[in-house]
C-alpha cells in the first residue's frame, strides 16, 4: 500500500460527484465545436454520452482529462471541477490529471512494447512500487484478459487480435489506479463477441471506478450505463455549420423511455441520428 | 452512307504503331540499365586501375602510413583512418544535435511558424555546396576557433589527441565543417520518421500520465528509431565521401599522427588533391585507395537499407 | 509520486497543481532547454556562412566582375564572368544526359515493371549509386573519357566534366520519376487504355504530363546540386583562365572555367585578389542554387492550384 499526502479540502463538495462540468464550452481555434454544458457525472456509476455525429460528445469527454490539449488551438470556457479542483486553473499540471483520469480509445492503441512492459511503464510511471509481476497479472485479469495473455507476456502487445488489444488497453489504465476511466467508443472497431465481453468488464469495474463512455450504439448505452446524457447539434445562428450542445441528461431508463426533450425522444427513437 | 468504321484510320493498329510501342519500352529498359551499367563500370574501372597497387602491396597498404611519392611508396592507412576518424566524431556531434533539433521541431514547444522557419534554415544548409563550405572554413571558422584550440594544446599537450600545436588546417577543423554538412541530413529524415509516429501512440503515452519527454524517450523515439538510425547510416556514408570541404581544412598530410590537432589525410581528400598530378604507381596507389572507399561507403549503405528494415517497429 | 489505492480523496481536495521542482518536471523543463539550444546551434551554421558569403562577396559585385576574365596570380583586377558561363554550360550537358535517361529508368520503373525482379535490382542499384562519393565519380569519367581520349581525340573538355555530373544526377532524376510517376492514379491510365491508347500514347501523352510537377522539381533540385559541384570536374573538365569558344565544336571539348572549380583553386592560393573573386564566385553560385531551390517550391505550389 502506498500513500499520498493531500492538502485540506478548501471547499465542501458533492462527494457522490466525480466531475461536474459548469458552462463548458470548447472551441477549434475560432471555431465553438459544444457550448453551454453543465453536467454532474456520479461517482462509482457509469455514464454514457450519447448523440448524432458531430455533436461534439468526444470533444467534451477529451477535456475531462486535459487529452484535448494535444490539439492546436483547442480552448476552453467555463470549469471542470474534480473533487473542487477546477481541471483547467491556471496552475494545473494535466499530467496529474491525466493520472487520476484514465482513457481508453477508439481504436486500441498498445506501446509496441511487450504485453507486460505495456502494463509496467503506466504503473512505473506513477511510481508504483509494489509487486509489477503482481499488478500485472490483476489488471489483466479485471480487463479479462488473462487467460489469452499469460504464456506470452514478452511479446508484443500487437501480437493480439483487435478485440484483446483493446482489453490490453482497458488493463493498462486500470493499472495505473485512477478514479475515473474515460472510454472514447471503446468498442466501435470490435467485433459484436469482443464488444460483449468488454461490456461485461464495464460492470465488474463500476465497482472500483467511475466509468464515462461516448457510444454511437444506443443498445450498448441501454446495457452498461446508469446514468444518459444525450448530446445534439444545432445550426450556428448567422453563421456556417453546427455547434453541439447537452439537450438532457439523466437515468438511463428515463432517457430511453420517458425523456423530456423531443429532441431526446426522437434520437432514441431512431428518427435521427 | 460510308462505313462509320472507316473514319477511324488507326482502328487495327498499323505495324509503325506496334513498332513504335514496342521500341519505346525496349528504350526505357535500356535507360534503367543504365544505371547499372555505371555502377559495375565505376567498381570494375577502379578496381582494375588498382590491380597493380593490390598486387605489390596487399593487405599491408590497408595499415601502413607510409605515402611517399617521391620514394615511390605508398600506403594508405593515414587516409583511412583520417576517414574512419573524421567521420565518427563528425557523426558523435551530429547525431544528438540533429536528433534533438528534429525533437524540437516536431514537438509543440513553441509556435509552429517559428518551428518551421527553423526546419526551412536547416533544409537550406543542405543545398550550400561543400566548396563554399570550405572556403568559409578557411577564412572564417578556422581562424575563429584557433584560440580555443591553442587553449586545448596549452591544457593538453600531455594527452595523445591533443599532443601537437594547432597549425591552422587540421581533423578537428575538418570534423566540424563535416558535421555542419551531415546536419541537415539527420535532422531532415529524423523529422520525418518522428512525424510518421501515429497521432494514437501519442495519445496513448499521455493517457497513461507521462509528462512530454516520458512521452518522447520511451514511446516515439523508440518507434521512430529505425527510420533514425537509417538516416544517421546514411549521414555516416556521406561524411565518408566528403571531398571538397575536408581537402580544403584538414591539411592534407601525408604523415600519420594521433593528435587531432595535427593535419590529417582522408581517402577523399588525398584523391582531390593528388590526382591531378600523379602518374604511375601512384595513380594505382591512389585507385587502389579510391577502391577502399567505395567498399566502405558501399558497405555503409547497403547497412542502412538493412538495418532500416530489421528494427521497423510494426505499429 | 505515489498515490493511495482507496478512494477518500472525498473528503479533501486533490493536488493537481504543476511542481516545478518535482524531479520528472526538473527534468523535462532541462531536456526541452537542451533541445531548443541544439536547434539553436544547428541553425547557426546557416546563418554564418550565407552572412559572409552575402556580405564578402556581395561587395565584390560589379559589372567588371561579372563581365571580365579571372588575372593571372599577382595582378589586381578582374572577374568570374567565363567561370559564369562554364558552370551554365557544364550543367546544361548534365541535364542533356541525365534527364532523359533519368526520366526513362523512372517510367520503366513506374510504369513497365513495378515489382520484377530486375526492377527491384534497379531500385537497389540507384540506392547504390546515390551513395557513392562524387570524386569516385570524377575518377571514373577520368579513368574511362578523359584517358582513352574517346570524345573525339580530346582528353579534359566539358562534356566530360558534363557526364561526371551526369552520374551524380542520374538517381535523384530516377528515383523523382519514379516516385512521381507513382503519384499518378491508376484510374487515369485505365482510362487511356480503355479507349485503346497503346501503352507509349498513355505514357507519353497521359502519365508523364499528369506526374510533370514531381518530376520537374526533382529535376530542377538535382540540377542545383550539380551546380555547386566540384569534386567530379576537377579531373574532367578541369579548369581554364580563358573564355572557352562555344561557338566552335573545341569550345566544348576544351577544359572550361566552372565556379565550383574556381573557388576552390582560388581559395587555397596565397594571393588576396584571388581570395576575394572566390568569396564572389561563391556569392554567384549561391544565388545560383537558391533561385533555383525557391523555383522548385514555386513550381510545387504552382501545380497544386
Amino acid at each position: 500500500m502506498t500513500t499520498f499526502q493531500q492538502p485540506q479540502a478548501t471547499e465542501s463538495h458533492n462527494t457522490d460527484v466525480a466531475l461536474s462540468l459548469q458552462n463548458v464550452t470548447i472551441s477549434y481555434g475560432n471555431f465553438e465545436a459544444v457550448k453551454n454544458v453543465y453536467c454532474e457525472i456520479p461517482r462509482g456509476k457509469v455514464t454514457a454520452f450519447i448523440g448524432p455525429s458531430g455533436c461534439g460528445k468526444s470533444t467534451v469527454l477529451r477535456s475531462l482529462n486535459r487529452m484535448n490539449d494535444l490539439i492546436e488551438g483547442c480552448s476552453l470556457k467555463g470549469s471542470i471541477l474534480f473533487g473542487g479542483v477546477d481541471l483547467y486553473g491556471p496552475k494545473i499540471d494535466p499530467v496529474e490529471v491525466r493520472r487520476r483520469i484514465g482513457m481508453v480509445f477508439q481504436q486500441p492503441n498498445p506501446f509496441p512494447k511487450s504485453i507486460y512492459e505495456n502494463i509496467a511503464f503506466g504503473a512505473r510511471i506513477n511510481g508504483y512500487t509494489g509487486d509489477m509481476d503482481e499488478l500485472v497479472e490483476r489488471s489483466l485479469r479485471k480487463a479479462a484478459v488473462w487467460d489469452e495473455c499469460k504464456d506470452k507476456l514478452n511479446e508484443s502487445g500487437y501480437s493480439l487480435s483487435g478485440g484483446q488489444q483493446q482489453r490490453l488497453c482497458i488493463a493498462r489504465t486500470i493499472a495505473i489506479q485512477p478514479e475515473v476511466i474515460l472510454m472514447d467508443e471503446p468498442c466501435s472497431a470490435l467485433d459484436p463477441i469482443s464488444t460483449l465481453k468488454i461490456e461485461e468488464t464495464m460492470h465488474e469495474l463500476k465497482k472500483s471506478f467511475t466509468i464515462v463512455i461516448v457510444t454511437h450504439n444506443m443498445q450498448q448505452a441501454v446495457r452498461v450505463s446508469d446514468m444518459t446524457a444525450f448530446y445534439n447539434a444545432e445550426a450556428v445562428e448567422g453563421g456556417t455549420g453546427k455547434v453541439g450542445y447537452l439537450v438532457e441528461f439523466n437515468d438511463t431508463d428515463k432517457i430511453f423511455n420517458a425523456p423530456q426533450q423531443q429532441a431526446t425522444q426522437d434520437y432514441v427513437s431512431g428518427r435521427f441520428g | 452512307m460510308s462505313d462509320p468504321d472507316s473514319r477511324y484510320l488507326l482502328r487495327s493498329r498499323p505495324p509503325a504503331e506496334k513498332l513504335v510501342d514496342i521500341s519505346f519500352k525496349n528504350l526505357s529498359i535500356a535507360m534503367a540499365s543504365v544505371v547499372a551499367i555505371v555502377l559495375f563500370s565505376i567498381l570494375i574501372v577502379v578496381f582494375q586501375a588498382s590491380l597493380e597497387s593490390m598486387a605489390r602491396y596487399g593487405w599491408q597498404f590497408l595499415v601502413t602510413s607510409d605515402w611517399n611519392p617521391v620514394d615511390d611508396q605508398y600506403g594508405a592507412g593515414a587516409a583511412i583512418y583520417g576517414t574512419l576518424i573524421t567521420s565518427l566524431l563528425a557523426l558523435l556531434i551530429a547525431v544528438p544535435l540533429g536528433v534533438g533539433s528534429a525533437i524540437f521541431i516536431t514537438e509543440n514547444i513553441i509556435p509552429k511558424r517559428i518551428r518551421d522557419v527553423i526546419g526551412l534554415m536547416v533544409e537550406l544548409l543542405a543545398a550550400i555546396p561543400s566548396v563554399v563550405l570550405g572556403l568559409w572554413a578557411i577564412f572564417v571558422m578556422e581562424p575563429f576557433i584557433r584560440p580555443g584550440l591553442e587553449l586545448l594544446y596549452q591544457l593538453f599537450n600531455w594527452f595523445p589527441l591533443f599532443s601537437t600545436p594547432p597549425m591552422g588546417p587540421g581533423t578537428i577543423p575538418a570534423v566540424l565543417i563535416l558535421v555542419v554538412m551531415i546536419l541537415p541530413i539527420i535532422t531532415a529524415i529524423s523529422r520525418d520518421c518522428l512525424n510518421q509516429v501515429p497521432q494514437k501512440l501519442r495519445q496513448a503515452a499521455y493517457g497513461v500520465g507521462t509528462t512530454r519527454w516520458g512521452a518522447i524517450i520511451n514511446v516515439i523515439l523508440p518507434a521512430a528509431i529505425s527510420g533514425i538510425i537509417g538516416g544517421v547510416m546514411l549521414a555516416l556514408g556521406r561524411a565518408m565521401g566528403e571531398t571538397m570541404a575536408v581537402t580544403m581544412i584538414i591539411g592534407n598530410s601525408n604523415n600519420f599522427s594521433v593528435s587531432l590537432l595535427a593535419p590529417g589525410n582522408t581517402i577523399a581528400a588525398m584523391l582531390a588533391n593528388q590526382f591531378g598530378e600523379a602518374d604511375g604507381s601512384q595513380v594505382s596507389s591512389l585507385m587502389y585507395a579510391a577502391f577502399v572507399l567505395i567498399v566502405l561507403t558501399l558497405c555503409v549503405n547497403i547497412f542502412a537499407q538493412w538495418i532500416v528494415k530489421r528494427l521497423s517497429l510494426k505499429y | 509520486m505515489t498515490q493511495t489505492l482507496t478512494h477518500n480523496q472525498a473528503e479533501s481536495a486533490p493536488d493537481l497543481s504543476y511542481k516545478p521542482f518535482q524531479r520528472r518536471n526538473i527534468s523535462s523543463g532541462a531536456l526541452s532547454f537542451l533541445a531548443a539550444l541544439f536547434a539553436v546551434i544547428a541553425v547557426l551554421p546557416l546563418i554564418l556562412v550565407l552572412g559572409y558569403v552575402l556580405v564578402q562577396g556581395g561587395s565584390k559585385i560589379s559589372l567588371a566582375l561579372l563581365t571580365q576574365l579571372p588575372p593571372p596570380p599577382g595582378l589586381e583586377e578582374g572577374g568570374i564572368a567565363n567561370a559564369i558561363v562554364g558552370t551554365l554550360v557544364v550543367t546544361a550537358v548534365a541535364g542533356l544526359i541525365a534527364v532523359p535517361v533519368g526520366v526513362g529508368g523512372g517510367v520503366f520503373l513506374a510504369e513497365y515493371s513495378r515489382s520484377g525482379w530486375f526492377a527491384q535490382f534497379i531500385r537497389f542499384g540507384t540506392n547504390v549509386l546515390a551513395g557513392v562519393p562524387s570524386i569516385i565519380a570524377g575518377v571514373f569519367i577520368y579513368g574511362t573519357i578523359v584517358t582513352s581520349r574517346i570524345l573525339f581525340g580530346n582528353a579534359y573538355s566539358a562534356v566530360a566534366g558534363g557526364m561526371a555530373l551526369a552520374v551524380l544526377m542520374l538517381p535523384t532524376v530516377i528515383k523523382t520519376t519514379d516516385e512521381g510517376l507513382k503519384l499518378v492514379p491508376d484510374d487515369l491510365r485505365r482510362a487511356a487504355l480503355g479507349v485503346g491508347a497503346s501503352r507509349f500514347v498513355t505514357i507519353i501523352r497521359i502519365t508523364l504530363p499528369a506526374a510533370f510537377t514531381p518530376i520537374a522539381t526533382g529535376v530542377v533540385l538535382a540540377v542545383a546540386r550539380a551546380a555547386g559541384e566540384t569534386a567530379p570536374l576537377i579531373f574532367t573538365a578541369l579548369f581554364s583562365p580563358f573564355w572557352s569558344d562555344l561557338l566552335t565544336p573545341e569550345g566544348i571539348f576544351s577544359p572550361i572555367a566552372t565556379l565550383s572549380v574556381m573557388i576552390y583553386n582560388f581559395a587555397i592560393e596565397p594571393y588576396e585578389f584571388h581570395n576575394e573573386l572566390a568569396w564572389a564566385a561563391s556569392f554567384v553560385l549561391v544565388v545560383m542554387i537558391l533561385a533555383l531551390n525557391l523555383f522548385s517550391r514555386w513550381l510545387a505550389r504552382f501545380a497544386a492550384k
